[in-house]
């Protein structure tokens, strides 16, 4: 697609004028409507700006103004602290369409075809009439260049009105501005302000000020100061090439030999494997690519899937990561958990890529919408057509039942205090058309975002089963700890009776082990009963310690006795079924009977009502 | 007059025995389940209409077989189980004091409750008739009455009434035309204390609005058609449900009911008829199933061309709700219920007045009376 309409482009530049050529295709450049154009204008300065930091190793501080003019015209500037453009190339990179230095390299970066900035620049001066003035500056000890410009519609080259040397405080950077018809939204997604928001949570590594036309200004603050790794170029890798693409590149390939193009012009290809390549596909290794036919090189390309290749170099990508997904969610939202992942990197159609999810749930999220998509390509916030995108269709033929959101009628967008982010970097991210709003459908791409989609989703779940068994255990702790004292004492009270024990209700409720003792004065001493009862689910195995003063009597069943110093240690092995109760009686001889709680020991404190639980030991549950 | 005070006092001495046994009942059970380690609860049939049975004795719904259990294993019943407990603690002291006091009272005495208070009325005046169902007594029993709503009777009908108050018991005997003003004779809350002594009337007719039963007074519809004419007042109160089935049943008057025609008031005469979901263990004391319903019917706001206005979203529900109710079970009912639901239209019966003051009185009532075969 992308080559197709750039080869179009260059034969019809000199037939139709630009600016025909901009008011046939305005609506696939983003500029169909007059909120749109704002959007795509800013879009457009601000994926530069970023790029141009990024490649130079600047963490990018980035201001946004806009400005209204009157009803329906605006100005807009970005100005950042990148590079800046040598003096040269302004007139160029402003001012001529298809210009650009990242048209035809394969390599993770925001803008690719170069139509961009330019594009804002047509639109500005076919609405405003006005030119583009631009401020660019490569180092401290350089001058800062002055350039109002236009471009001029029959010969798409740039025409420079005022050009000159200018005092600009910023010490490296560029700025730009332009008047345009517009028209400024602020309360929705498709909003600039929108775009700034999504932007700094994949960017968190930028600073970016927006100063909006009611005199707002809003920083977007860094949450890191690490800049993201510089993505490299790759040669194009073999498999799923088209043949289209082969076909020119063995047309224009300098290399003589069919061995030596293999293995200079496509990642992974080694000496070895291009003779084997060539052998499958019959073709002489040794033949001038330049010379080979259609159904030659379709030959080549269907051997191509015959031989094993590596994979393409993936180290060629820039995900975000998991911890700076997460920072930049925080940072914007207010929600009581986040989950992120960063899946390996896959293939299509020979283009490494990699998705990256998040999700964010609860706190200040509306509880009974659908859930918000967050949808990125290399970065860059994808607006509109979300329906027709990859990552919404991902998200859609999910069952979020089976993670605790609601959905009606068990598919589409869920309900629910969630908001999902999606981000797919790739040397060439498929998009359904030129205005780069919606990723393609391939299903490699759509598969990934699900398998990454479905990740966070299970951490959800996860957190979302944590809540609820707290819930449940602060529901049963509310009953036992409030409720239930109080209807004891009641009852007692009306009933005139003595105050009912509660703890076997205690055990019973929390499921616990109930551990009982009774005390009787009798024939001088005192009869001791320790009941036990198990109202858990499962068995239990401990042991039971109860301390006397004195050697205890009469003991059934008889316990071990572990050291006496000055107190006996009277310990039993317990074990106990669900439901099943178990009774240790025995009798001391003493006139004062010093009363201790028995102490359970090798099962958990929450598990036992009415024994202190010693925690050293602990048997596996 | 000491005799009847002494005869009335010892007869009410046995009932607060009873009282008094059944309430602390219910709590003993309580500590016995705490004594045998029990996760304390109780049963109590479900109160919704779901639950409804025909009781084909007594020819009206009370509630079926479906229990469910009130218990200490969440916090909702724990607190419910609280709440029984302090409210029959109050309950006893007032019977030991023989004190009473309003359902609104109650409510606020609660307020020292701490845990145990009620969130609002509604929830303290729904464990009065719980309590009523498990004990199979009257809230009257435990000394706790409603507020007074104002309904009355108009009409050619004298009564005695028994009074008590501060322990001295009295009589007073009324005839309600002549010993009243307009507005009629204020039906009490505790009905059972009326008797009725003589009538000259053919038949009761029960209205909804204010308005409407003016509209009959002034009319002369009572002389007119020998009718005892009570106010309804929206949805009726115990009392005057309990004073229409006593009149139908010992005087022996048909009972017609005259109402709005939405589903509201369709539940307003199924109340009156069948007995109220609310309080289907009172219907076989409240109920009137001879009671016959008037209008205004749906098929009356297409055959005498009402005004009318369009049904709300809350009043479909409704009907649609009705549809399912088996006290609307009857054909005439389903037929009636689908086409308003076909003409998604209802009509006041002050819409009459359209077709001028006297048209109800001299032209819609006695035709349907007619046609109902009640004159």
């Amino acid at each position: 697609m992308v080559e197709n309409i750039a080869e179009k482009l260059a034969q019809k530049q000199r037939e139709i004028s630009v600016a025909e050529f901009f008011e046939k295709n305005r609506h696939i450049l983003g500029f169909d409507s007059s909120t749109r154009s704002l959007i795509t204008s800013v879009k457009e300065a601000v994926d530069n700006a970023l790029d141009a930091c990024e490649e130079s190793g600047i963490l990018p501080d980035i201001l946004v103004q806009i400005d209204k003019i009157d009803s329906n015209s605006y100005r807009l500037i970005v100005e950042d602290n990148g590079p800046g453009i040598v003096k040269e190339q302004i007139p160029r990179v402003f001012g001529k369409l298809l210009y650009g230095s990242r048209f035809h390299t394969l390599k993770q970066s925001r803008g690719q075809q170069g139509i961009g900035i330019s594009a804002v620049v047509l639109y500005s001066q076919l609405t405003s009439g006005k030119p583009t003035a631009i401020y660019s500056r490569t180092g401290k000890t350089k001058d800062a260049h002055y350039y109002e410009l236009v471009i001029n519609t029959k010969t798409n080259e740039p025409e420079i009105l005022i050009e000159r040397i200018v005092d600009w405080d910023r010490p490296h950077g560029t700025r730009i501005e332009v008047e345009m018809d517009g028209a400024y939204v602020r309360a929705r997604k498709q909003s600039i302000y929108g775009y700034i928001k999504s932007t700094a949570i994949v960017n968190p590594h930028a600073r970016i000020t927006l100063s909006e036309p009611n005199g707002g200004v809003e920083v977007f603050e860094r949450a890191t100061e690490v800049m993201p790794v510089e993505p490299c170029e790759i040669m194009p890798h073999p498999e799923g090439i088209e043949l289209g693409t082969l076909i020119k590149m063995l047309r224009y390939t300098e290399r003589r030999r069919l061995t030596s193009f293999l293995t200079n012009e496509f990642a992974r290809i080694g000496q070895k494997t291009a003779k084997e390549i060539c052998t499958k596909a019959g073709i002489d290794p040794d033949v001038n690519p330049n010379d080979l036919s259609r159904e030659q090189a379709r030959r080549l390309r269907d051997a191509f899937k015959m031989v094993k290749i590596i994979a393409p170099p993936t180290d060629c990508l820039s995900p975000i990561s998991v911890e700076l997904i997460r920072k930049g969610l925080e940072k914007e939202y207010d929600v009581d958990f986040i989950a992120t992942t960063t899946r390996d990197a896959s293939v299509h159609s020979g283009n490494p890529f990699v998705v990256e999810t998040g999700i964010a749930y609860g706190g200040t999220l509306p509880k009974e919408d659908k859930i918000d998509i967050l949808r990125f390509a290399n970065r860059v916030p994808l607006l509109y057509q979300q329906g027709d995108c990859a990552c919404t269709h991902a998200v859609e033929r999910i069952n979020w039942r089976n993670y605790d959101l609601n959905q009606a009628g068990g598919s589409g967008i869920p309900q629910g205090p969630a908001v999902v982010l999606v981000h797919v970097a790739s040397t060439n991210v498929p998009f359904t058309s030129e205005s780069k709003e919606a990723i393609a459908d391939i299903p490699e791409i759509v598969d990934e975002i699900e398998f990454a989609v479905r990740d966070v989703a299970r951490s959800l779940k996860n957190y979302l089963v944590k809540q609820k068994l707290l819930a449940k255990r602060k529901e049963k702790e509310e009953i036992i700890e409030k409720v239930l004292p109080k209807l004891a004492e009641k009852v007692a009270e009306v009933t005139g009776r003595e105050r009912p024990d509660i703890q076997p209700i205690v055990a019973k409720i929390m499921g616990n082990v109930l551990v009982q003792k009774k005390i009787e004065q009798a024939n001088g001493g005192y009869n001791v009963v320790i009941r036990v009862k198990n109202y858990s689910e499962t068995q239990k195995d401990f042991n039971l310690h109860d301390y006397s003063q004195l050697e205890v009597e009469n003991a059934n069943p008889k316990p071990k006795i572990a050291g006496s110093n000055g107190t006996f240690d009277n310990v039993w092995k317990v074990s106990v079924r669900p439901n099943g109760e178990k009774k240790f009686n025995y009798f001391v001889k003493i006139t004062e009977m010093h009363f201790t709680d028995p102490v359970v020991e090798g099962i958990l404190a929450e598990m036992v009502t009415g024994a202190q639980a010693l925690q050293k030991k602990r048997t596996n549950e | 007059m000491t005799n009847i005070t002494e005869k009335k006092e010892k007869a009410r001495k046995a009932k607060e025995k009873v009282t008094h046994e059944k309430l602390l009942g219910i709590v003993e059970a309580l500590y016995g389940q705490f004594k045998d380690e029990q996760i304390p609860y109780y049963m109590i049939p479900t109160r919704t209409k779901l639950n409804l049975a025909y009781n084909d004795e007594a020819e009206v719904w009370v509630y079926g077989d479906r229990e469910s259990a009130r218990s200490c294993k969440t916090v909702r019943g724990a607190y419910s189980l609280l709440k029984t407990s302090y409210t029959i603690d109050f309950l006893k002291k007032q019977l030991n004091e023989n004190r009473s006091s309003t359902l609104r009272e109650l409510y606020y005495i609660s307020e020292g409750w701490k845990l145990a208070k009620f969130r609002e009325q509604p929830e303290s005046d729904r464990l009065i008739e719980d309590l009523e169902i498990i004990t199979e007594l009257q809230r009257e029993d435990f000394h706790v009455r409603p507020e007074e709503n104002g309904a009355t009777i108009f009409g050619p009908l004298r009564l005695k009434e028994n009074i008590e108050r501060r322990g001295q018991f009295s009589e007073r005997i009324i005839h309600c035309v002549d010993d009243v003003g307009e507005g009629g004779y204020q039906i009490p809350y505790n009905v059972d204390n009326i008797e009725f002594l003589e009538h000259d009337a053919k038949l009761i007719i029960a209205i909804e609005t204010g308005g409407m039963r003016d509209r009959l007074i002034e009319n002369g519809f009572d002389t007119d058609h020998d009718a005892i004419i009570v106010h309804l007042k929206g949805q009726p109160a115990r009392s005057t449900r309990r004073l229409l089935k006593r009149m139908n049943e010992e005087i022996k008057l048909p009972v017609v009911v005259f109402t709005d025609g939405d589903p509201w008031s369709y539940r307003i005469f199924a109340s009156v008829a069948y007995g109220s979901i609310k309080s289907a263990h009172m219907s076989e004391y409240m109920a009137t199933p001879a009671a016959q319903f008037i209008g205004v019917r749906p098929s009356d706001i297409v055959n005498y061309d009402l005004p009318t206005d369009k049904l709300s979203d809350q009043d479909i529900k409704a009907l649609q709700s009705e549809l399912t109710d088996p006290r609307f079970g009857a054909d005439f009912w389903k037929n009636e219920i689908t086409l308003q639901l076909d003409i998604k239209k209802k009509s006041e019966q002050q819409a009459f007045a359209s077709r001028g003051l006297d048209y109800v009185t001299d032209v819609y009532l006695p035709e349907r009376l007619t046609e109902m075969g009640v004159i």
